[in-house]
């Protein structure tokens, strides 16, 4: 079963400064949705009410339309930006205390512990202090203090910032398993590239407010011109005489250009056809990077 | 998906107590600090005992019949001799103090015989004297006032300021970490204050109890049960007024630790509190004597744990006036935490330079 994790109409300010403004989206259970946004934009504080570390100003948060109190969060994961364990402990005893503060029996804890160590190589630093750990271990033991209680949400704060390219792939394949079960897990990044690589769903926050959502591809396609591109074995000049076609980009045999229905797109590839071999004809998908630009202008 | 249910409030506080007692026990620093604090409240004790003697009977010389009076008295350690002038030999030599002897010629039928002034003590105790009822409350022995105050007020002081600095510690390191958030993502912070200072609380009462037996188990092996005795009640007053003391000092402490965010920034946060537990400790040291400045700070919830057990150990408490002022210090401790936590878990998530008092209230 997929849970739903919602937000509505979200609002929170420290002061004067309004840092969310009626926020609302949702999280769908069984994918992995990104949460982007510049720095300042109001991630973490969405993040912290989300947990329950902080409480909004107006707005409720709900999970399955049952609004969220302590109990129900007590089974959530969460990994804050701010990295940090307890140094002087040792690792699998510290995740075990973790597993055991959420709610397991300590027979649970040890079970989960010794599982998730094992998935993410850390068997062999189970009896080291926190503190001995190498930071890319460090790193890992971070993830599996989220995951030590098997959660029911996922929320975790730029999890891929400052990983390996390995760890980021370890990490990567233990979120899809969770979210395979149905759990909703939303992740935040500044670092599109990963986020456009690895997210179903995808909700874009700028200046407290929420400019876009849904999945990446209706996303794509909302914010995609009909724009394509066009590589041919000779020149390309006679594109700019096309009706409904504007040229944007223009070398020799080379041509991006702008349509204003589909049946030009296919009328000016006929064209091409007939004039020369044509190496290459495609529609551009707007990068991750350019909706973004676009949603928060 | 989960298949557990979430701890109650009780159990979550346990098993975070159950951490900081854990982790406590597992310092050197502070397994060797507790041994040393033990071994020299025993060494002072057996100390005093060697070179005070406060207790040891005064020692008398008895003849014959005389031996059966002074013995009957339970106040002098006898030494017997066979007649008069063994008995002076014992005198000039110091032996004992002074000799009684039977002698059919005084009114009383005996002698009391000194070296070369009047031994009163001695006197007094052969006395026959018209019952006695005092109409204030005895006073105590100058030299074990000066030692009751002193210990009372030195092991408050230590052992709030240690383990107010441990309380303190261990919420800067979980700030300093930013294990913080991931806690109050988990607990409540209320539970995570109440389990703080439940454990903290536990280790120090663990130690204040620990060195109220070892005294008076040293009291007792020394041969100074007279002195437990006067000291007994007090004692016990003491660590019940220190347990409920440190709950209050424990909030504050953590209140006052969670405005900064590094250990560096802690020795300026912890500086109104640090005051708060220093006049107790001068005040009883200085103020022993003064009758109105003891029974004001008998019932200043901040100086009560030392104040009051003193007065119970001087003898000018009423029955009732420790446990008015208990319960004054329990009232007070529930207002200290209620501000404490608000303090508490307003400053947690701010990082950075000290949180100003008046945000960390105002939320």
């Amino acid at each position: 079963m997929n849970a739903l994790l919602e937000l509505h109409g979200v609002t929170r300010s420290y002061g004067s400064r309004a840092v969310l403004k009626d926020v609302s989206f949702g999280v769908r259970g069984g994918r992995i949705t990104g949460f982007v946004g510049s720095n300042g934009a109001g991630k973490t504080t969405t993040m912290r009410i989300i947990l329950g570390v902080l409480a909004p100003d107006a707005g409720t948060v709900t999970l399955d339309g049952v609004p969220l109190g302590a109990e129900r969060r007590a089974s959530f994961g969460y990994m804050p930006e701010e990295r940090g364990l307890y140094p002087k402990m040792k690792l699998a005893e510290q995740l075990v205390y973790l597993g055991r503060l959420h709610g397991m029996s300590t027979t649970q804890a040890k079970e989960s512990t010794d599982t998730l160590l094992d998935r993410l190589g850390l068997t062999e630093r189970a009896n080291d202090l926190v503190e001995a750990l190498s930071l890319g271990n460090q790193q890992r033991a971070q993830i599996a203090a989220s995951l030590v209680h098997d959660p029911d949400v996922l929320v975790l704060d730029e999890p891929f910032s400052g990983l390996d390219p390995l760890a980021v792939e370890t990490v990567l394949s233990v979120l899809k398993d969770r979210a395979a079960t149905g759990v909703p897990v939303l992740f935040s990044s500044h670092q599109l590239d990963i986020v456009e690589r690895l997210c179903d769903d995808l909700i874009v926050i700028a200046d407290g407010g929420i400019r876009a959502s849904g999945s990446r591809e209706e996303l794509r396609t909302q914010h995609s011109q009909p724009r394509f591109e066009l590589l041919v074995d000779g020149d390309t000049g006679w594109l700019r005489a096309e009706a409904g076609v504007e040229v944007l980009e223009f070398d020799g045999g080379h041509a991006v250009f702008e349509v204003d229905s589909p049946e030009t797109a296919q009328r000016v590839l006929r064209t091409a056809l007939s004039q020369a071999a044509v190496l290459r004809f495609a529609p551009i998908q707007p990068s991750l990077a350019q909706i973004f630009k676009e949603v928060i202008k | 998906m989960t298949n557990y249910t979430p701890r109650g409030t009780l159990a979550t506080t346990w098993l975070i107590a159950e951490r900081e007692i854990t982790m406590r026990l597992r310092s050197k620093a502070f397994v060797i600090s507790t041994v040393i604090l033990l071994l020299s409240v025993l060494g002072s004790i057996v100390a005093a005992n060697i070179i005070g003697g406060i207790s040891e009977p005064t020692k008398v010389a008895a003849v014959g019949s005389a031996v059966q009076t002074v013995e009957s008295t339970e106040q002098f350690d006898v030494i017997e001799a066979s007649d008069r002038e063994e008995a002076e030999q014992l005198v000039r030599d110091g032996d004992a103090e002074a000799a009684v002897i039977p002698d059919s010629e005084s009114p009383t039928g005996l002698t009391v015989l000194g070296l070369d002034e009047a031994p009163g003590g001695v006197l007094d105790g052969l006395s026959i004297v018209p019952s006695l009822e005092l109409l204030e409350a005895p006073a105590q022995n100058p030299l074990l006032v000066y030692l009751v105050s002193f210990g009372f007020g030195l092991i408050f002081f230590i052992s709030a300021l240690s383990f107010g600095q441990i309380i303190a510690q261990s919420v800067v390191e979980e700030k300093q970490t930013r294990i913080v958030e991931i806690l109050m993502a988990t607990v409540p912070t209320r539970v995570l204050l109440a389990g703080k200072i439940l454990g903290n609380s536990l280790l120090a009462f663990g130690q204040i109890a620990g060195i109220a037996a070892i005294a008076g188990i040293a009291l007792l092996a020394t041969g100074q049960d007279i002195i437990l005795a006067d000291v007994g009640p007090s004692l016990i007053w003491f660590v019940v007024f220190f347990a409920a003391g440190f709950v209050m000092l424990a909030a504050l402490y953590a209140a006052a630790a969670a405005l900064v965010s590094r250990t560096e920034d802690l020795g300026s946060a912890l500086t109104p509190v640090t005051m708060l537990v220093m006049i107790p400790y001068f005040g009883v040291i200085f103020f022993k004597d003064n009758d109105l400045v003891l029974t004001i700070m008998s019932y200043v919830p901040f100086a009560a744990p030392v104040g009051m057990p003193m007065r119970v150990f001087l003898g000018t408490a009423q029955w009732w006036e420790p446990l008015l002022s208990l319960a004054l210090l329990l009232a007070t401790t529930v207002v200290v935490i209620l501000i404490g936590s608000r303090i508490y878990a307003n400053g947690l998530l701010r990082m950075g330079g000290q949180v100003k008092l008046k945000d960390a209230l105002k939320g």
